[in-house]
């Protein structure tokens, strides 16, 4: 009896040590996997830190004010600055802006009261479409839009092509912070007597503009550093230029430019044009987060 | 008329006219997208029209001979935007792990948050110019080590960076639907005793399938049109790749290269052409992309 | 309502500068024509080029913008009229010319040669015959310590290398000089890849302009490419003797690159100067020109903007030629000046002679 039942037991507790094998080996995979995760996600952002130490590291040397206040010296010469690539980056967007954020808004407004008809679904598509738009393809459509029949180069050509790929991200900014404030709102407005269109403007979009704030300020931080659609629409300028139907430089152009020559002094140009241009990028990112957290935005 | 009625009649018509506007803006919307559509397929019929179908499968772009075959382009454009989601596909679906599921909350949640979401803020000439310093030399060495002529640049960097600039797309996504995952179905199988390598690998992956695979397309479809770090760094050859180490070409690195200077109708419609097919494959991939993610979050 | 005074006011500033922009456009439509010229093209003159312009500038306040995107760039921007000069290494030919909206007029700014630099240990010098250079371009030569070489290159150590070939990305005026050059020397590269601006390179890697291909050889070991003389002066990169027509060896200075010019030369200027017969002439040499329309009366260009590109033109081909030599450029002959003066001459605005 007593043998039937050790061998019971023992047969029990060779399961169990079994099963204590099987789940030891699970948590093993487990820890593993975890490992594994984290070392991979930790390596994904390797390539981040290489890329800002690297540039940080050699632009440093070539920020000083003659950076910032000379015009590019002949091929060759040293000293040459990129005042009028970053005038000209600043006057590019600042066009684009005004191009671009008015109609975004509208057309987000639009799409987040109409959301059933036809037109919205069609104007959704157009929108999304126009995002996945690569950006060479932008500039040749511009190029033929605009610069041909302008009969030359310009930068505000530029700023139309800059324009055209800000505007997905504002409407769809627009559109989701609209969708999600209280349906209340807006009736409670219109219960009070409030026409239609005083709603909106009045009421709905300046409770929404954070959020509406933080889609422009995320498209701008987007497009600033775009170079493609500007080769063949701002076409570049070794002068100072506020003239906005004439060609202009800036600072993607020239770090393009300038990083594909084979003389050192130009390289560091493009460092320090470089730097600039992601001290730009990482600024407007920290005041959208500002944004984000003053006005409360939820999308 | 009565002082009310006349006020009456004022606001009607800024009602009308408000309505009109947003109306009227989301047809130029889709206006603006049918008119880019329209461009590049009218000034890509030349080429049509002399090239045919040749254009696709021959393997000579030779423009003093007339000879526009587009094949060794469409190669390098395959092969640069799959090998960089071979390449970013495991890291990308590691970072989703980490952020969805390990780590949703918290300073470790925000920080790496915010690094990858800097990766996608860096422009592509500045991604380009770092691979040109840093990558090509690298790349250098592991060739001589291959016993390879020692380019530097060619599919196998271009691939590189690639990956890492499409890294962030898909992590948000795939981030997303991973930490959407319905508790109860967690739970359930934590209940039955599984690790959560286990509820990783056979309850969240495979009911975010779709949302992954989502997430991935949107991956691709940004990498066939990225241009400015692929120009700078692929090798520009109009020979088809004949391994991953040699210099090839993509469709949009080719038109950076050669449209402000393609001279003859049918040379500037077949870089035209190429811009058409970018443009329709990336909407294709987009719209799929959002088909799908549409799919998922209705179910 | 403080936020919707900022974002008011933000937009009245920007209206404000941009209509600054537009209006100082409209307001002194003169003084933004004749005060701004815009030109591009060829890479291989741009060193020059930016020098020149640069001193314009300080003499006569005059603002040129040259962009050097390439020859063939600088020939279809011309043709779509989008900018006041092009500039070329390759003469126009005449299908391109008989493509082009209106005659256009080749006047040379100066003579420069094309130069074959490479990167090994130590730099030795090297020279090349044409049979070799050609064999290394199409890809039949693959490594520097190739007999062929060797043989011509007594007591010089050459590696184990593969010959890297760097070569042209863009439509290129250097290119079309290059292969010029080639195509008289060896017959299979006169009937693939031939001559011309673009060309479909058996072997190499591409590169963008001058600058690029200078870059690129200056960073990748064993590499060779062919690029304008001064780059590889500024650089410090090695440049090849060649063995020319009369069979000598020789160096690309500005005394070869002259004695090559020194050949009867067409009255529209549009010749080659490659393999000339001259005995102490480098083989690949080439004058670079600037193009224009011969009728400047086109689009809305006013007279005032004529004259400018005209003047500027007049200023390259006299005064501008001392800044050639500095800078590794042989200054034009007197028999291309003269021509050049001849064929300003008939470049008109309207029925109006501008000279």
């Amino acid at each position: 009896m007593i043998l039937h039942q050790n061998k019971i037991m023992n047969n029990k507790l060779f399961a169990d040590l079994e099963i204590e094998k099987q789940i030891a080996h699970r948590n093993k995979k487990n820890k593993a996997f975890k490992g594994i995760i984290i070392a991979g996600t930790i390596i994904s952002t390797l390539p981040l830190l290489l890329i800002l130490f690297y540039i940080f590291k050699q632009g440093i040397t070539a920020i000083n004010w003659d950076f910032f206040t000379n015009l590019p010296k002949p091929v060759g010469e040293t000293g040459g600055g990129v005042a009028n690539a970053l005038v000209g980056s600043v006057l590019i967007l600042l066009v684009s802006c005004v191009l671009a954020i008015p109609v975004g808004i509208i057309i987000g407004i639009y799409l987040s009261e109409a959301t059933k008809s036809r037109l919205a679904y069609y104007c959704r598509l157009a929108v999304d479409v126009l995002q996945g738009i690569p950006s060479i393809v932008i500039g040749i459509i511009i190029y033929e839009w605009i610069v041909r029949p302008m009969g030359g180069f310009s930068a505000f050509s530029g700023s139309v092509a800059l324009a055209l790929m800000m505007l997905p991200a504002i409407v769809k900014s627009t559109e989701e912070t609209l969708k999600l404030l209280p349906e209340s709102l807006k009736e409670a407005s219109l219960a009070l007597g409030v026409p239609y269109y005083k709603t909106i403007l009045k009421i709905i979009v300046p409770t929404g503009l954070g959020g509406i704030m933080t889609g422009v300020i995320l498209s701008i931080a987007r497009v600033i550093g775009e170079t493609a659609p500007l080769l063949f629409t701002a076409f570049g300028n070794p002068f100072m230029s506020t003239n906005i139907f004439k060609p202009m430089s800036s600072l993607p152009l020239i770090i393009f430019n300038y990083a594909t020559s084979p003389y050192n002094d130009w390289h560091q140009l493009a460092w320090g044009a470089s730097m600039l241009l992601i001290l730009m990028i990482l600024i407007l990112n920290i005041i959208t987060k500002i944004v984000q957290r003053k006005w409360k935005v939820q999308f | 008329m009565t002082a009310i009625s006349y006020q009456a009649k004022r606001i009607n018509l800024k009602e009308k006219v408000f309505e009109k506007t947003l109306t009227l803006s989301a047809i130029v919307v889709v206006i603006i997208l049918l008119a880019i559509f329209f461009t590049l397929l009218i000034n890509s019929m030349p080429s049509i029209k002399a090239l045919g179908t040749k254009f696709f499968y021959d393997k000579t772009w030779d423009p003093v001979a007339d000879e526009f075959g587009a094949l060794p382009f469409l190669i390098g454009t395959l092969l640069t935007s799959f090998l960089a989601l071979v390449i970013s596909t495991p890291f990308s679906i590691a970072v989703a792990i980490f952020l969805g599921e390990y780590y949703k909350k918290g300073i470790v949640a925000e920080i790496f948050k915010n690094v990858i979401d800097h990766l996608a803020g860096i422009p592509s000439v500045i991604y380009g110019f770092w691979g040109l310093f840093v990558l090509v030399p690298m790349v250098r060495v592991l060739e001589m080590k291959l016993n390879l002529p020692p380019y530097g640049v060619g599919i196998f960097t271009s691939s590189i960076i690639l990956a890492i600039m499409i890294l962030p797309f898909s992590v948000s996504l795939s981030r997303q639907v991973i930490s959407m995952v319905p508790a109860d179905l967690k739970e359930a199988a934590y209940s039955l005793g599984a690790t959560r390598y286990e509820v990783i690998t056979k309850i969240i992956i495979p009911h975010t399938k779709s949302g992954l695979f989502a997430g991935l397309l949107l991956a691709l479809g940004r990498a066939l049109g990225e241009t400015m770090a692929v120009t700078m760094l692929i090798g520009n050859t109009h020979q088809i790749p004949t391994g991953i180490f040699s210099p090839g070409n993509t469709m949009a690195s080719v038109i950076a290269n050669e449209f402000s200077e393609a001279t003859g109708k049918i040379y500037t419609s077949a870089l035209i052409e190429m811009g058409l097919f970018l443009f329709v494959v990336a909407t294709i991939i987009n719209i799929l992309g959002k088909q799908v993610i549409k799919r998922f979050t209705l179910s | 309502m403080k936020f919707r005074t900022i974002i008011l006011s933000l937009l009245v500033i920007s209206f404000g500068l941009v209509s600054c922009g537009g209006n100082s456009n409209e307001n002194n439509s003169s003084a933004k024509n004749d005060n701004e010229i815009l030109g591009a093209g060829a890479t291989f003159p741009y060193p020059f080029y930016s020098k020149v312009f640069d001193v314009y500038n300080k003499e006569k306040g005059i603002k040129v913008n040259y962009q050097s995107i390439g020859s063939g760039g600088g020939i279809k921007q011309l043709q779509n009229k989008t900018v006041d000069f092009g500039a070329s290494d390759a003469p126009m030919s005449d299908e391109e010319l008989s493509k082009s909206p209106a005659p256009i007029v080749h006047i040379p700014s100066c003579l420069g040669a094309v130069i074959i630099t490479y990167n090994l240990p130590d730099n030795p010098s090297l020279k090349f015959t044409p049979e070799v250079l050609a064999d290394i371009f199409l890809g039949k030569i693959k490594k520097w310590n190739d007999p062929n070489i060797m043989a011509i290159n007594p007591g010089v150590k050459l590696p184990d290398l593969s010959i890297s070939v760097i070569h042209r990305s863009d439509g290129s005026g250097t290119t079309y000089i290059f292969s010029d050059y080639l195509s008289k020397v060896n017959a299979e590269w006169n009937t693939k890849p031939g001559t011309g601006k673009s060309l479909d390179w058996p072997v190499g890697l591409g590169a963008k302009g001058n600058e690029g291909v200078s870059g690129l050889v200056k960073q990748t070991p064993g590499s060779i490419g062919y690029v304008e003389l001064v780059y590889a002066l500024q650089n410090k990169m090695p440049a090849a003797t060649l063995k020319n027509k009369a069979g000598n060896f020789v160096e690309a200075s500005l005394k070869s690159s002259s004695a090559a010019a020194a050949i009867d030369l067409p009255a529209d200027m549009r010749v080659s100067l490659t393999n000339t017969d001259a005995p102490d002439g480098y083989p690949i040499c080439s004058f670079t020109y600037l193009l224009i329309y011969k009728n400047q009366s086109y689009n809305n260009r006013t007279e005032a903007s004529a004259k400018a590109t005209i003047d500027l033109i007049n200023y390259v081909i006299h005064e501008g030629q001392k800044y050639a030599e500095p800078l590794g450029y042989a200054p034009l002959p007197d028999a291309a000046v003269k021509k050049a003066e001849e064929i300003l001459k008939f470049v008109a605005f309207g029925s109006k002679p501008l000279m």
